[in-house]
Parts: structure tokens; sequence; C-alpha cells
């Protein structure tokens, strides 16, 4: 799956700025996390046609990256999260960063996933029948 | 040039100074009264300097030469702290400024089939008429469109199929932005060549000039107290920018003595031939260094290195010398980064600061923080490296630093204002 990436100063109103564009946009924010400094932040956001959407931000003078990340259903029980962490790690996975969300239709608890060797995440979600 | 020769011109130039009463008085201070007094070298470098200060103090016309009936045109630069510096010109010294000017385009290889776009000021600056009269010397079509108006500049360059532009570097940066914003590319224009002076600019961003406009971008300078632009230009094997005939260059350390070839110090020149505002020793409190010899494009005589720094840019900041472009050196070495930064320079208690800001770009930007702290961190090291002193730098958004069509302000220095207030 593809991320957007969003470089926001830290100053007052910026985020919310970025929301509003966003909204203006008429994207719907699936997923969302704010990374940030004392001075900057990294907004980091999964929409529908991530293309698309990064295409209008930069008209609108935003720096915006597009990076993939994996999606991963978590079992919704305590050390779901490590368990399935735990098989993927064993695979040699190198998780950079992560964060998590709960998918409305189905209350059913995810993470995304950012990790630094695409290759060898492709090749444990597919050999742990991951999705 | 002989040192006979070179003598018998600064005479020459001698005789006209002393028709104006503010060179009559400076002179009789070191005993010349006729040229003649000038026997030597030696001689000659007695004579005190004459800075912008003494244009102010003599303002309007203290310095001319000759009656304002022999003047056909006057020029001026905007003084920031009030009058403004005012120069005249003779009709015999308009023809003399076009011959300098086309001969330095000759040099760069532009040539009466060019259409030359000026995007230069015209007006009481001489930037936008000095290229132009060159331009028309030279046989060239002009297109006097002056400064500004971004759009219209690339709609004209592409309609009329401008091979020439002439403006600050830093304005031909901003058209190579716009051009993409107006949904047009390189290839749309048929330009290939720039002349860009009027501010210091450094050879990364000559690089970037000339790959973003696909042109050879050379660098043009002067000042309005020695004629205008055209003092020197580069020619096209770009190994400095060669200096007029009409020019006598020197070059001063800070206490005013005259440095040998190839140091580097504060720029002096005194014309030769100029009748209407003849210029003696004039400090331009630009920083530069001069060889002397020949080059493969005919040109004979002095050459001196690119502008990088002016005396009055100079901060001093914790005691340490900093030039701006220094700072904008560090960043561009770092790489990936676009040449829109602003120099914050601050006190707090007794300790001056530095602050950097620059701008993220698409390359620079990346997704993981440790990866723009990492960017953040080389930045400081370099500029640490080369100026000794400790900077912090901020990554700020892109476009949130003003741009300017003309001259782009890169400093501001709040311990000056905090002085005002
Ligand atoms: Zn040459």
């Amino acid at each position: 799956m593809l991320q957007l990436s969003i470089f926001l100063e830290n100053a007052q109103g910026r985020l919310a700025d970025a929301l509003n564009t966003l909204a203006d946009l008429q994207v719907n924010i699936r997923a969302l996390s704010l990374a940030d400094t004392k001075d900057y932040g990294v907004l980091r956001i999964i929409v529908e046609n991530p293309e698309e959407v990064a295409e209008k931000l930069r008209e609108r003078n935003c720096v915006v990256k597009i990076t993939q990340v994996w999606v991963l259903k978590v079992p919704d029980s305590p050390g779901g999260l490590a368990g399935q962490l735990n098989k993927l790690v064993a695979e040699g996975v190198n998780v950079e960063y992560m964060y998590g969300f709960v998918e409305k239709e189905n209350e059913q608890a995810q993470v995304v996933l950012r990790v630094r060797d695409a290759e060898i995440m492709q090749a444990a979600m597919d050999k742990l029948a991951l999705k | 040039m002989t040192q006979d020769e070179l003598l018998l011109h600064l005479r020459k130039t001698i005789a006209q100074v002393l028709k104006a009463p503010y060179y009559k008085k400076r002179l009789a201070e070191v005993g010349i009264y006729y040229p003649g007094d000038v026997k030597s070298l030696e001689d000659f470098r007695k004579i005190p300097l004459t800075d912008k200060e003494a244009l102010r103090q003599n303002y309007p016309f203290g310095l001319f030469a000759e009656p304002l009936e022999k003047m056909v045109r006057i020029h001026a630069s905007s003084g920031t702290t009030g009058k403004p510096t005012v120069v005249g010109y003779t009709r015999e010294d308009i023809q003399l400024w076009a011959k300098i000017v086309a001969n330095g385009l000759r040099r760069a290889g532009i040539t009466s089939n060019d259409v030359v776009q000026v995007a230069y000021g015209y007006g009481l600056f001489t930037g936008g008429m000095g290229l132009h009269y060159g331009c028309e010397e030279l046989g060239a079509l002009v297109i006097p469109i002056s400064g500004g108006n971004t759009q219209r500049q690339l709609m004209l360059m592409r309609d009329f199929g401008s091979t020439v532009l002439c403006c600050t570097p830093s304005y031909a940066l901003y058209l190579a932005d716009s051009l993409e914003e107006e949904g047009m590319t390189k290839e749309d224009l048929k330009l290939r060549v720039g002349i860009f002076g009027a501010e210091p600019w450094t050879e990364q961003m000559r690089a970037e000039i000339e790959t973003r406009l696909g042109i050879r971008a050379l660098d043009i300078y002067g000042l309005s107290e020695t004629m205008g632009p055209g003092v020197s230009l580069e020619c096209l094997k770009g190994e400095g920018l060669h200096i007029d005939e009409n020019f006598y260059p020197e070059i001063l350390d800070k206490d005013g003595n005259v440095l040998p070839e190839g140091e580097t110090g504060e720029l002096v020149l005194t014309s030769f031939n100029k009748m209407g505002f003849p210029g003696l020793r004039y400090r331009t409190k630009d920083i530069t260094s001069i060889t002397y010899g020949s080059c493969t494009c005919g040109h004979t005589g002095w050459t001196m290195k690119r502008v990088s720094a002016r005396v009055d840019d100079m901060l001093i900041i914790r005691g340490v010398n900093v030039f701006p472009s220094q700072i904008e050196e560090a960043i561009l070495s770092v790489g990936g980064i676009e040449p829109h930064y602003l120099i914050v320079v601050d006190r707090e208690g007794n300790l001056d600061t530095l602050e950097v800001q620059i701008e993220v770009n698409a390359a620079s930007f990346n997704d993981e923080i440790r990866e723009l702290e990492e960017l953040q961190q080389r930045l400081q090291t370099k500029i640490h490296e080369i100026l000794n002193i400790a900077a912090r730098v901020r990554l700020v958004e892109p476009k949130s630093i003003p741009r300017s069509e003309g001259k782009a302000k890169r400093v501001i220095d709040k311990r000056k204002e905090k002085q005002l207030s």
C-alpha cells in the first residue's frame, strides 16, 4: 500500500491548514500518524488514490513523498500485535516505524508498517500468509 | 600596457577629475595640483580613496567634471539611508559605455544574430539601459522588457525566441521556477546564454541556472559609480571576468595597502577616458582578486574573480567575519537543496546566535525523521567547518521564505533592529 508523507513546519495552525487542504480536496483519511520534532513534523496518511492526492498537494506547494507501507490486521487480543511482529522479525524484517488504527466497518485493529527492506517484508508476508 | 602608458592614462584621468571641486580639494591634500605631479605609480597610490559617502556628501553634482549642459544622462543608485548617489554621463560617455558593454558581450559569444531580453530594471538604475545600449551597439535585437511581470517575460521569451537573457541571477532562478508553473519547459525556449549580475552569486547557483534553463550562465560586473554594468564580463572560457581596458583595477587590504596579483581584497577602480563623471580610486566595496594576462577570447589585461562578497555584507558573529556567500556555499555543497535560505542573526544575552532557515524540497525531504535530522546535522557540520562557528539549521516549508523579483534578501540581522528600537 502507498502512504503519503507531508512535511509540516511546527508552527501554530500548520497541521490544521494541512487537514483543511485535504478536506477541500475531498480526501478521506483512513489512517494517520504525526511524527514531530521541535521544528517540524511529518504527517503520514493513508488515503484512496494516493498518487492523485500527492499531485494535488504538490500544486499547493506541499512537499509530499509517497512511500510503500504494509497494513497488517492484528488479532484484537492481548499480545496480538506482539505475536505478529515476532513472526516478522524472525523473518529478518526491520521496522522503521509503525502506527495503529481501527477499520471502522468491521472494528478490525490494524497497523501500518514501514520497513527498511521491502523485498524481505514481501517475502515474509507471503511465507506467513499475512495480509 | 606598459608602465609609461599606464601613467599617461592615469594623468589624463587626473586632468579630468581636477575639473570637479571635490577631487581638486582631495588631490591638493596630497600635493597634487597638476597631472604632472603624479610621476610614478607610488605617487598615484598616495591619492585618497573615494567612496559612496563622498557622493552623498557632495549630492547631487559635486563630483561632476563637466558642466550640466554637456551632460546628457543621469543615473542614480537608491540610497538606503536617504540621499541617492548620482552619476552623470556626457554623450561621449554613453557611447564609450555602449562600446565597453558590446566588447564584453562579443567576447561572451553574443552577435548581431542574437535576440536579447533585457530584464534588468530600466530607469535610474544602470542595469537595463547599460545592457540595452551595449546590445544595440553590437547590433543585436533588444527586447527592453525591464524587470518583473514574470508571466509576460516567459511568454515573450518563447514567442520572440529570445536567445540571451540579462537579469539578476536570483531572478533567473525565479524565472526557472515560474517556467514550470506556467507548464513550459526549457525546450520551449531558444535561450542559449544568460548575462547575470547586480548581486553576488555562486558557482552552484550557476550550475543550477545552467541546468534548469539549458544555457551558459555568465557573470557581468559593474556599478553605477564607475559606469554601470560592463566594467567586467566573463567570456565563454569561464576563467574569470575580463576587466575592460578603460578601467584600472587595484586590490586593497583593509588598511588600504595595494595587494599583489592574485590576492583577495577590496576592488578599487579608476576609469580612463570618462568625461562627465570620471572615477579616481573608487572603493567598490566588492571583494575579489585580479590577475594580468591574455585569454584566447582576445582579451588582454586584467581579469577578476567573480565577486563573492561585499565589504558591507560582512556579518560579525561572535567576533568571526561571516559572508552570506560562505553559508550558501555550505548549503549547496551538502546538496539536494535549492538555494532558498535565510540567515537570521540575533543576540541572546551577550551571545550572538546564527540560525539558517532552509526550505525543504522534494529532493531533500525524507519520510523518516531520522533522515531529516541527519540532513540538518550535515548542514550544521558543514557550516561549522566553513565558518568555524556553530549555527542552528532549521528546515522550513517550501515557499515560506519570501521571494523577490530583484535582489534576494538573505539576511535578517535582529541585533541591528534591537539597537534601533
Ligand atoms: Zn576570455
